[in-house]
């Protein structure tokens, strides 16, 4: 095999690699990521299920209708499930990561529980990544749950923002229990979206 | 210099006008110095990403506990016969059998043991199974263009496959895209999911497509390109090509839950 072209091999050892680039999920995912149940985290019946729903934006407020959004998060206890069976669910085991397309109106639903925090005294979060259409790279965000006042105020993340972009990532918790999240690609009250500053050349733009 | 906000289908800009923005965006980063691996998100010639990109910096954060783990797939999820996309139909579909194989590595090349690899591409006219895919070339009854697997023990994976056409798509008039097949990766650290495509070597249409040049850095780039490779090729049977893919690094040490960065 050439080595010329291979990923690995200009460098060093002990040197970090290059990630290879992202791209865009592009409009056909449809038929290939999206299976059944994937918004499905706990089962409707379930006695601690909590909705999760919102609706994704472009910069004129207007939805995006082919957008994919995926979660991670630890489980009502704050412990985080490393079981299988995402994909095929077996309507018992909590694996903590689920997956969804918007509608044709932008919108999604997850079905899920309100994540412990992992540790005592920490802000409890749901993990979010975006994929659309259109957005050549991924995105990723944190959706806080909006109860525990004292810990919202010490999280790292959201004392290092403005209250007004601060608000983008808390969810509002409504009436009936449900956790609503919408997400504006960019515009009035865009997202914050997070880089992980020790992924090297992660997003240098 | 503000871009006409035009809708993403409208096909209104020739190759010529395409080519000279991006001609014109390469240009500004050479004389940049800086060096950018990662598509950028603002990518104007890339007509459906004007409204679609975040424009403030991303945040950035050090990931806490839930970020420093990713969700575990396993035997429950995916059978071994979804790695071969080419028995699941009735028969066998039309194109060039192929093989593509590789190692899923983080960013301190270790291998990725055991995550869960997914594709999916177009058949050999070019056409995916998606109801707005209305290019008119054939669908293939035996080709749905989905295929999934695990990364085994060493961090290899394997798809068999048929070879994707290049398709037409409304970004501009008479845009092409390199074939391509998508792929969607998990790391060992939810930080580390992505999804991207990989090409094949020597295509034409590379310096006309605008999500392939939307990457600045043209090395970077070529990591997006998998190799021929003749030994992985099998004599009257399938043509080889090994593509591997670097996540960005793990944060999470192997022995310690905590982050120590
Ligand atoms: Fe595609």
């Amino acid at each position: 095999m050439s080595d010329q072209h291979t990923n690995t091999s200009t460098t060093a050892p002990g040197e970090r690699l290059i990630p290879i680039p992202g791209q865009t999920i592009g409009p056909f995912y449809g038929f290939a990521l999206p299976y059944p149940g994937g918004e499905n985290l706990v089962d409707r019946s379930h006695p601690d299920a909590v909705r999760l729903h919102g609706t994704v934006y472009d910069g004129h407020g207007d939805p995006v209708p082919d957008s994919m959004l995926e979660i991670w998060q630890a489980d009502a206890q704050g412990r985080v499930s490393q079981e299988p069976g995402s994909l095929v669910r077996d309507g018992y085991t909590f694996t903590g990561f689920g997956r969804v397309a918007v509608d044709n109106v932008g919108h999604y639903d997850f079905t899920t529980v309100n994540p412990g925090a992992t540790e005592d005294g920490k802000a409890a979060f749901i993990t979010m990544t975006v994929f659309a259409r259109g957005l050549l790279n991924r995105l990723f965000t944190r959706i806080y749950l909006p109860e525990d006042q004292a810990a919202l105020d010490q999280d790292p993340v959201l004392s290092s923002l403005d209250p007004q972009r601060r608000r983008t990532l808390i969810a509002q918790r409504e009436e009936d229990g449900s956790l609503r999240f919408d997400i504006h690609l960019q515009g009035d009250g865009e997202t914050v979206f997070l880089s992980y500053p020790n992924h090297r050349l992660d997003h240098s733009a | 210099m503000a871009e006409p906000v035009v809708s993403s289908d409208a096909a209104a800009n020739s190759q010529a006008e395409i080519s000279a923005d991006m001609q014109e965006i390469q240009r500004s980063y050479a004389a940049s110095g800086v060096l950018e691996t990662q598509p950028r998100i603002d990518y104007p010639p890339y007509r459906s990403s004007i409204l679609r990109h975040p424009t403030k910096d991303l945040h950035h954060a050090d990931p806490e506990t839930i970020e420093l783990w990713a969700p575990a797939f396993g035997q429950r999820d995916v059978h071994a016969l979804e790695a071969d996309l080419t028995i699941q139909g009735g028969g066998e579909p039309s194109g060039e059998r192929m093989t593509v194989r590789g190692r899923v590595l983080d960013g301190d090349g270790r291998p990725v043991r055991n995550q869960l690899v997914e594709i999916w591409q177009a058949n050999a006219a070019g056409r995916y199974i998606h109801k707005r895919d209305q290019h008119p070339a054939p669908i293939d009854p035996n080709f749905t263009g989905v295929g999934r697997c695990l990364t085994d023990a060493d961090g290899n994976y394997s798809f068999t496959t048929i070879k994707p056409g290049p398709y037409p798509w409304k970004n501009h008039h008479n845009a092409w895209r390199p074939a391509h097949i998508h792929f969607s990766l998990f790391g060992t650290d939810f930080t580390q999911r992505m999804i991207t495509q990989m090409y094949f070597p020597g295509d034409p249409l590379f310096d006309l497509d605008p999500i392939y040049q939307a990457i600045m850095d043209p090395k970077a780039r070529e990591r997006l390109v998998a190799n021929y490779d003749h030994d992985a090729s099998e004599h009257e049977w399938s043509l080889g090509y090994t593509w591997d893919i670097v996540l960005t690094g793990s944060h999470r040490t192997p022995t310690e839950d905590h982050t120590d960065v």
